[in-house]
């Protein structure tokens, strides 16, 4: 084991290294390209076995990578934000093939208007697609769930692609202190590739990914890949425990920090969740009993564990680093959905939307949060979703219309 | 015509004699492209992982049935070359690691219409051929959005009517020339042919199969549901393709085009045209002698371009 300050980016690149992934197809985007120029390195200088071919485009990549894998051999990828777009005809077919490979996802913002910057509409866009999803917080769970996500993709009763997503910048080029296994300990965890059935050789031959015609097959089969995806749920667990005991590290479904007594909690994925726990410790000292509550699996969604995390809780903030037009957060619409109904579910479940498009969220917007969930709980009365934005923010926007209309007007003399 | 290699089908006779592709597909009656996958795969064989994109043929592995003795991976309308690059390589890789020996190793043939071949696809068969895949691309070409009702594609030829094209004049644009873009990459070779053909699609194909690398296949493929006519006429309608000059046989290797089967003397290209309900507006109620001079003027002026070539 050694320990190295990297940067996510390359934390998942060590995850492909150790996994041993064979095949990479690959297509640089902002900010994921480090992570195929890490491998591309490696695998030029010999200390990486394996094929990586650049492809035309990220529609490509995953046909690539889900043909490689119906093949029969262990492929990683990785992309970011336009790019998972560009390929989202693609992320529906590969899981339906129960062809399993691992896509790394480096969050960005999506267009109009165009950004490099971090949220989280990208990655929730391929939500229901059949990418099982772990979403990380640090440059260590970045390596390490990327192992884990091959055990899970490969599990016997899963078979399915799975996504993992860091954050574009906080993590993507972030350096943190990362304990890198020793290979001899990753290949005792992650055994070389079982394409079981999914393969393609002369003297068995098979058709994949083909038509039906009706809509008993079409529902039996994607019946059976959605129950594949449940299946995800207690393979994930396992996983993650034997992870924890080989290598000292727990990565349960579902994060809790400071919740078990917690009155009130945050809930939210990815970085910007270190944050939350800074703010969770300050509003301790304030004599607030808040907490956090992280899901690192979204899909399948780990609905038990977070009815037990939350269940009693008096309210709760949802942080949606995201914006689902004409509705609102994703995160909160599919947290009331698995806590409508049940006995002793928070009263109260808060909607913010913040953090788009790389806007930081500062601690004082986490008092600012909790302090209206307990105004609320108080009143009984849910508020109404809040989009954070400061007075600050409008003038910055303010001035730079002001320059264009200024220079429109100047242009037109 | 070039005789570089010694084919092994000299005469009809030579030709296999069953075909290995299995009856009972959904194909429309009298399918040109089906005639011509018939003749391709019993050529390949059996150790062939055709890739597949949306379009007719995309219909001929429907669950729980497929009409090959070999695999099938149906991949989306754009990305069938990216697939046989996935598959290719997986492959390479299990062959270098000894994880299957070389007898299990497949051909890897790419089966699209011209919908994804002329357009969609275009970008992901430049990007196979660029990198150099070991692949044979089959495009069988009935010149419209065959699947969905014949509407106007990059393959309509001009003053065709199809569905999205039912004005007086038919389609206003020209067909693109795929072969060309296809040559321009310069891959290991390039055909265009018929089902209508055999000897000289056998031979195309025989001669492909021995190479490595990129290996691109156009094979015209009349198709009476969308050119709109009798179903029993395919075979007349292909012959007359290739005698009126309008679809050149032709194929393209170390930088050289050579036309394999060149019409003595013409037969003009009204021959060919009237035997098809979508050129009808062009003979009735009155000829429109202005775009049939200008059909065959452009077969003309191609051919009299290949002069001094052969």
């Amino acid at each position: 084991m050694t320990r190295a300050l990297i940067t996510g980016n390359q934390a998942a690149a060590w995850g492909a290294r150790l996994a041993r992934a064979e095949y990479v197809p690959a297509f640089p985007i902002t900010p994921q390209t480090e992570i195929i120029e890490t491998l591309a390195k490696w695998i030029d200088h010999g200390a990486m076995d394996c094929r990586m071919v650049m492809l035309e485009s990220e529609h490509s990549m995953i046909t690539a990578a889900g043909a490689a894998a119906a093949t029969g051999v262990r492929v990683f990828t990785a992309t970011s934000s336009q790019g998972l777009m560009y390929a989202m005809e693609m992320l529906y077919s590969v899981p339906g093939m129960r062809a399993p490979l691992v896509l790394v996802n480096v969050s960005r913002g999506l267009q109009t208007p165009l950004t490099l910057e971090p949220d989280h509409n990208d990655v929730l866009a391929a939500r229901d697609s059949g990418f099982l999803q772990i979403h990380c917080a640090t440059c260590q769970e970045v390596l390490d769930q990327t192992l884990i996500a091959y055990r899970l993709a490969e599990h016997h009763k899963v078979r399915l692609p799975v996504l993992v997503n860091l954050d574009g910048f906080y993590l993507s080029f972030t350096r943190e202190p990362v304990e890198i296994p020793e290979p001899a300990a990753v290949d005792r965890f992650l055994p070389g590739y079982d394409a079981e059935t999914t393969r393609f050789h002369a003297g068995e031959p098979v058709s994949q990914g083909v038509a039906v015609l009706g809509s008993s097959p079409y529902s039996y089969f994607r019946y059976e890949d959605h129950l594949a995806a449940l299946q995800g749920l207690p393979a994930y667990e396992a996983i993650a425990a034997e992870f924890a005991a080989q290598f000292g590290r727990d990565y349960a479904p579902v994060e809790l920090y400071r919740s078990d007594d917690a009155e009130f909690a945050l809930f939210m994925i990815g970085s910007f969740a270190t944050k939350a726990k800074d703010a969770v410790d300050r509003m301790r000292e304030a004599g607030w009993r808040v907490g956090l509550v992280r899901p690192r699996l979204l899909r399948p969604y780990p609905d038990a564990a977070l009815r037990r995390a939350l269940a009693g809780k008096r309210g709760v903030a949802v942080v949606d680093q995201n914006l689902s037009l004409g509705k609102g957060g994703i995160l909160h619409s599919e947290l009331a959905s698995v806590l409508y109904g049940q006995p002793d579910a928070p009263p109260i479940l808060a909607s913010f939307i913040g953090g788009l498009g790389g806007r930081d969220i500062g601690p004082e917007e986490f008092f600012e949060m909790i302090r209206i969930v307990r105004q609320a709980a108080e009143t009984g009365i849910t508020p109404p979703p809040r989009l954070l934005f400061t007075e600050n923010e409008l003038r910055e926007v303010r001035k730079m219309q002001a320059i264009a209309h200024v220079e429109r007007k100047e242009a037109a003399k | 015509m070039s005789e570089q290699i010694a084919t092994i089908y000299k005469r009809m006779k030579d030709l296999p004699s069953t075909h290995i592709l299995g009856a009972g597909t959904p194909m429309c009656a009298g399918c040109g492209g089906l005639q011509a996958l018939h003749e391709v795969y019993d050529i390949l064989g059996e150790k062939t992982v055709f890739v597949n994109a949306a379009g007719c043929m995309t219909l001929l592995a429907v669950y729980p049935f497929t009409p090959f003795r070999g695999s099938w991976l149906y991949t989306s309308m754009s990305s069938a070359p990216a697939g046989a690059q996935g598959v290719r390589d997986a492959l390479d890789i299990l062959l270098a690691k000894g994880r299957i020996p070389p007898e299990e190793d497949l051909a890897v043939a790419v089966l699209t219409g011209d919908g994804s071949a002329y357009g969609m696809g275009l970008s992901a068969t430049s990007g196979a051929i660029e990198r150099g895949l070991d692949f044979l691309y089959l495009c069988y070409d009935n010149e419209g959005y065959g699947n969905t009702g014949q509407q106007t594609s990059p393959a309509t030829p001009h003053g065709a009517k199809t569905a999205t094209a039912t004005g007086p004049a038919g389609f206003g644009g020209y067909k693109k020339d795929l072969f060309a873009i296809w040559a321009a990459h310069r891959p290991a070779y390039v055909a265009t042919v018929i089902g209508t053909e055999p000897l000289d699609l056998a031979r195309k194909i025989e001669k492909a199969k021995a190479m490595k690398g990129p290996r691109l296949i156009i094979a015209l493929a009349p198709c009476p549901t969308g050119w709109d006519f009798d179903p029993q006429q395919t075979v007349e309608v292909g012959k007359l393709a290739v005698k009126t000059g309008i679809w050149p046989l032709k194929e393209y290797e170390n930088g050289q085009v050579t036309h394999t089967k060149v019409p003595s003397q013409r037969v003009p290209v009204e021959e060919y045209l009237k035997k098809q309900g979508r050129f009808a507006h062009l003979f009735a109620p009155q000829r429109d002698e202005a775009t049939l001079a200008e059909i065959q003027a452009q077969v003309d002026a191609y051919w009299a371009g290949m002069e001094g070539e052969q």
